[in-house]
């Protein structure tokens, strides 16, 4: 196992000579993108033509299915099937293949036992989807509902420690809290909220003997090609699983759903290619969602800000079937010091559809409180928000002592303020008006783990000089396709016009897929240790070869760039050299692992979001007027690629305190918004003037190229900073999330 | 979505003729209420009369001063009339804080005025409503919806009218020109056009089976000032959760009842010598807050206030 002292040493990435890294690259499937040529998994054509499935859902939240008369339905126009949990056919338990953080009960799909509204209970193929839909109003359903456990609030009494999991106490908090000075004890609440991916989820399946191919929208390509093969009880290595293109996922498409399971059985059993793709409301409430959050924060500190005493409980929910925790408090162990503290999560179990990861699980919601805590505490204590928590800045991890890998949040904080303008912020609130508007700043700090993950890459050279990079991993819109041909390109000193990249395929060299910022560094490191290794059977090659100008000399020697192998100022083209001495091309493998010692550094992704609002006193509405943050994430491999990720998520950030929730119907078990015209996400018009900066960072602890995540950085605490922002705007302090114009109404005088 | 039958008619007569010819036969306009709920079968035409190119899509001046908006006319072209935009700014203000251009492109004012509510529970086919399936139940009484009526709702619909435009038309004094299959023409105030629920809250409007709109005329404008302001919850893109029109002497809610809501008390307690505030306290004496929705008492109190005393220059939204 390698150490993380290996990757300290120069590489064709940190040297940079073609400048590559950190250029801002247009993205590489940008044009397929934008001409709308980019096929997506229910767009991809099939090798015959296909027949189309919808899936019927349950009405109750809660009991089964007692009835399902299907023989209208079966007799309605171009009616191929109609499966039911009556018949449709077996389904392999989910085993020790799946993702042991998978958020889907266990088979089959179609069961009788309903566990949430919104369950599918039928499924109908036809041959256009007109009828497939028409012929669905015809299934008539019975159930025997039972009583259901439908709101989170109300069984906050029942709620439970999560499975394996302790709190984390450090010191005496409780002593600690009880002597401090000055205090403060709040609840801060954040909503449940809908991934709201543009795409849904969808499925184009065919079979070719006893091998199906699935073209499916996931961003766990290998994680789905065993899911299915286990479903359909039949080998992994029958089961070709394809996403090229993701319309957005989010954590939202971590896991397979049932048009992937449904279009394979279909298929199979039809003999023809099927499609599924799930409708807007499925979207909602057949997939997971980020689960409500009430976080209690508890801070003591010293009247000169020094904080003796933390505490963060989270409570939030999952489906019974289905545990899964949104680990709220856990961005907190690493931000702030203070000798004495408490960190924890309890969890309800409820009978609605389950909760999972979405962007930033844990700080996108943890941050919305302690951040604006902080902003309190600073008020109590008459300091600069930025000031307290400068007082507060740890030298070396809060919680475990472990040295910061690379840790620049003092930076961002400065820096920001700076060029934010962040001195003309007046600490009363209330005191600036614009017109009719009530005008304040407001800011927050970023904090976001950063990850790598064990992965593969395969690239080969043909005798035309093309260079291909595969491997099973995602792009779902961040820019992935992009980063590994920049990677490549810079790792073998050719141009980026020469380099291909293909992903999304279960048949090339396994990637954890898209989530948790880690893609970039883990793909990316994969793709990196294939180049090496490329480079490497290049130099053996040329120097090998007697009728190569690098004829004996030492391979250690040998440089690449400008498209040319050489030693010296003897050289050659890479594609002369591959077509006279392999002219089948040459193709090897890369793979990473973490490093033994990785676990040694506390490592994450830091910032500092700045935020200036307007509050309208008629309405209560609140608008973005500017805002700005300054981050830290490692090397930067495409400005542009990296900037549309991070504003992206400072974006999303703005909806999480401003637009984003929703609510389950107590009576029902449904969610009140099922569509995109009621569950609200921030348009152009709510954003107006927002950028960001990214400070120089190498974190040579993270991986070989010193990289990081930066998908879900933006995110983290850029809804606290609005919030801060409001409440200077107009002294509202809105605790429960988001400040829609209700509440900020009925919080102003 | 059900299978159904389309054509497109030469003249308004043929397609009066057909809609009151065929059983569940429906007119199609934009589409971009209707279409989304056929797929969700909500709305389960048999046959689309497809209106929108018939010649309807004039902006004309009356003899009156003032103008006829034909019933094709799109929202975009309203909102961008140069005549609306300095005789009527209160109506340009109106389209132009609704939907989104892509969907102000297709939508028209006929249409506009027949969309449909969007209480969430309307478009959950799994839910109760007596709008779907009179007799049914409403399922948004006792549910957690807040953005409800708070005048005028009945025990069986507390919906409310999701139009801008037809709130700022209220306060404007607009009339709805008709046609129905034999041909008979018919002249509507708009205020009376939409109907409160009632018993009925499936019958929405005044609007006799295969009766067509055919126009939206708006009489001269008023003397004095026009404005309309809306608050919803993101900047752009979202249903009203309160909304004001005032078009002279006259005012007009939005998002609080059925249909756009002519605000006489308030009109009366100006006319009396009130103060805006005051003026909108007499409105919101008859509302019925439930629980859920109490914010828009205080909500129309300050943005009826607001609107009745700005100037409505320079502080846009």
């Amino acid at each position: 196992m390698s150490s993380v002292k290996d990757w300290a040493a120069p590489t064709p990435i940190s040297e940079n000579r073609s400048g590559l890294i950190g250029k801002g690259v247009d993205r590489y499937e940008g044009r397929l993108k934008v001409t709308g040529t980019a096929p997506f998994a229910y767009e991809v054509e099939a090798p015959s033509p296909p027949a189309y499935g919808v899936l019927i859902a349950s009405p109750i939240a809660k009991g089964r299915v007692t009835l399902a008369d299907i023989s209208e339905a079966r007799v309605a126009p171009g009616v191929r099937l109609v499966w039911t949990p009556h018949n449709v056919p077996a389904q392999g338990e989910r085993g020790a293949k799946i993702n042991p953080r998978s958020q889907r009960g266990s088979n089959p799909a179609l069961a009788e036992r309903v566990e949430h509204f919104g369950q599918h209970v039928g499924f109908v193929v036809a041959d256009t989807l007109e009828n497939a839909k028409a012929a669905a109003t015809l299934v008539r359903f019975e159930y025997a509902a039972e009583p259901a456990d439908l709101i989170f609030e109300d069984r906050f009494g029942a709620a439970e420690q999560p499975e394996g999991e302790e709190d984390v106490r450090i010191g005496d908090f409780e002593g600690a809290f009880a002597g401090s000075p000055v205090r403060l004890d709040e609840t801060y609440v954040s909503p449940l909220q809908n991934h709201a991916q543009m795409e849904p989820c969808a499925t184009t399946a065919w079979w070719e003997g006893d091998h199906v191919t699935v073209h499916t929208s996931i961003q766990m390509v290998k994680g789905g090609q065993h899911t299915l093969a286990e479903t359909l009880m039949i080998p992994s290595t029958q089961v070709r699983l394809v996403t090229r293109y993701i319309g957005g996922g989010f954590g939202g498409k971590g896991q397979a759903y049932d048009d992937l399971t449904l279009a394979a059985l279909a298929a199979r059993e039809l003999g023809q290619p099927v499609k599924v793709a799930y409708t807007r409301q499925q979207m909602f409430q057949a997939t997971i969602h980020r689960p409500a959050v009430h976080m209690r924060v508890r801070l003591g500190a010293q009247p000169d800000g020094r904080l003796d005493a933390f505490a963060l409980e989270v409570v939030t929910h999952c489906r019974r079937e289905a545990p899964f925790t949104e680990h709220a408090a856990n961005f907190a162990r690493s931000l702030y010091a203070a000798p004495n503290r408490l960190t924890g999560h309890r969890l309800v179990k409820l009978d609605i559809p389950a909760a999972g990861p979405m962007r930033a699980p844990g700080e996108a919601s943890g941050m919305l409180s302690l951040e604006c805590a902080m902003d309190e505490l600073a008020e109590q204590l008459g300091l600069d928000p930025i000031e307290l928590r400068l007082r507060n800045e740890p030298e070396t991890d809060p919680e475990t002592g472990k040295p910061f890998s690379t840790r620049q949040l003092v930076r961002c904080m400065t820096e920001g303020a700076q060029r934010f303008g962040w001195d003309r912020r007046n600490p009363t609130p209330g005191q600036v008006r614009d017109g009719r508007w009530l005008v304040g700043l407001g800011m927050a700090a970023a904090i976001r783990g950063n990850f790598l993950l064990p992965a593969k890459a395969g690239v080969r050279i043909d005798a035309d000089g093309t260079i291909t990079l595969r491997q099973g991993m995602t792009d779902i819109g961040t820019g992935t396709y992009t980063i590994l041909a920049q990677i490549t390109a810079e790792t073998l000193g050719v141009p980026l016009a020469q380099v291909k990249v293909e992903l999304g395929d279960s048949d090339f060299p396994p990637a954890p897929g898209s989530g948790g910022q880690f893609g970039a560094a883990t793909a990316g490191s994969a793709a990196f240790a294939a180049g090496m290794n490329l480079r490497k059977a290049l130099a053996e090659l040329a120097t090998g070869d007697p009728n190569s100008p690098l004829y004996g000399d030492d391979p250690e020697l040998v440089t690449f760039g400008g498209g040319n192998i050489a030693v010296d100022n003897r050289a050659e083209p890479l594609d002369r050299l591959v077509a006279r001495a392999a002219p089948d091309g040459v193709y090897v493998e890369g793979s990473i692992t973490p490093a033994a010692d990785a676990r040694d550094y506390s490592q994450h992704t830091y910032g500092a979001h700045f935020a200036e609002v307007g509050v309208d006193p008629d309405t209560g509405e609140v608008r973005l007027r500017r805002m700005f943050g300054v981050f830290a994430a490692g090397r930067i491999l495409n400005a542009k690629t990296a900037m549309s990720q991070i504003t992206g998520g400072m974006i999303w950030g703005v909806g999480t305190a401003l637009h984003e929730y929703n609510e389950v119907d107590p009576r029902y078990g449904s969610f009140i918004a099922q569509d995109l015209a009621g569950y609200h996400v921030p348009a152009h018009a709510d954003i107006a003037d927002l950028s960001a900066m990214f400070l120089d960072e190498v974190d040579d602890k993270a991986n070989p190229m010193g990289i990081k995540g930066v998908g879900e950085l933006g995110i983290a605490g850029a809804g606290a900073a609005i919030a801060n922002a409001v409440y200077n705007a107009c002294g509202a302090r809105i605790r429960e999330y988001p400040l829609k114009p209700e509440k900020v109404l009925a919080a102003l005088p | 979505m059900k299978p159904f039958t389309y054509e497109r008619p030469a003249d308004v007569a043929s397609a009066l003729t057909l809609v009151a010819k065929i059983p569940g036969a429906r007119f199609l306009a934009g589409g971009t209420n209707l279409v989304d709920l056929m797929k969700l079968q909500i709305e389960q035409p048999t046959h689309l009369v497809d209106v929108s190119r018939l010649p309807l899509a004039e902006i004309e001046d009356t003899p009156e001063g003032g103008l006829r908006l034909g019933a094709m006319t799109t929202n975009s072209q309203v909102a961008a009339d140069a005549r609306v935009r300095a005789r009527y700014p209160a109506l340009a203000q109106a389209i132009l804080s609704g939907a989104s251009g892509q969907l102000r492109n297709k939508a028209t004012t006929a249409g506009n005025l027949l969309q449909r509510t969007r209480c969430p529970y309307f478009y959950d086919t799994t839910k109760p409503c007596n709008k779907r399936a009179p007799g049914a139940g409403c399922a948004a009484i006792g549910g957690i919806h807040t953005n409800t009526a708070i005048f005028g709702a009945s025990e069986a619909c507390i919906a409310t009218h999701p139009s801008d435009m037809a709130v700022a038309l209220t306060a404007l004094d607009a009339r709805v020109e008709t046609k129905s299959g034999s041909g008979e023409a018919r002249v509507l105030a708009l205020e009376s056009f939409h109907r409160l629920p009632g018993d009925t809250p499936h019958i929405e409007t005044e609007l006799q089976p295969a009766e067509m709109i055919t126009a939206v005329v708006l009489p001269p404008p008023p003397a004095g000032r026009q404005i309309y302001r809306k608050a919803r919850e993101r900047a752009s893109y979202a249903f009203a959760i309160g909304s004001v029109a005032v078009a002279g002497d006259r005012v007009a809610l939005g998002a609080v009842a059925h249909k756009p809501w002519r605000a006489e008390a308030a009109e009366l307690a100006l006319e009396q010598g009130a103060s805006p505030a005051e003026a909108m306290a007499a409105e919101l004496e008859a509302a019925r807050p439930d629980g859920h929705n109490d914010f828009k008492l205080k909500l129309m109190a300050r943005l009826g206030a607001a609107c009745l005393t700005t100037t409505g220059a320079g502080d846009g939204q």
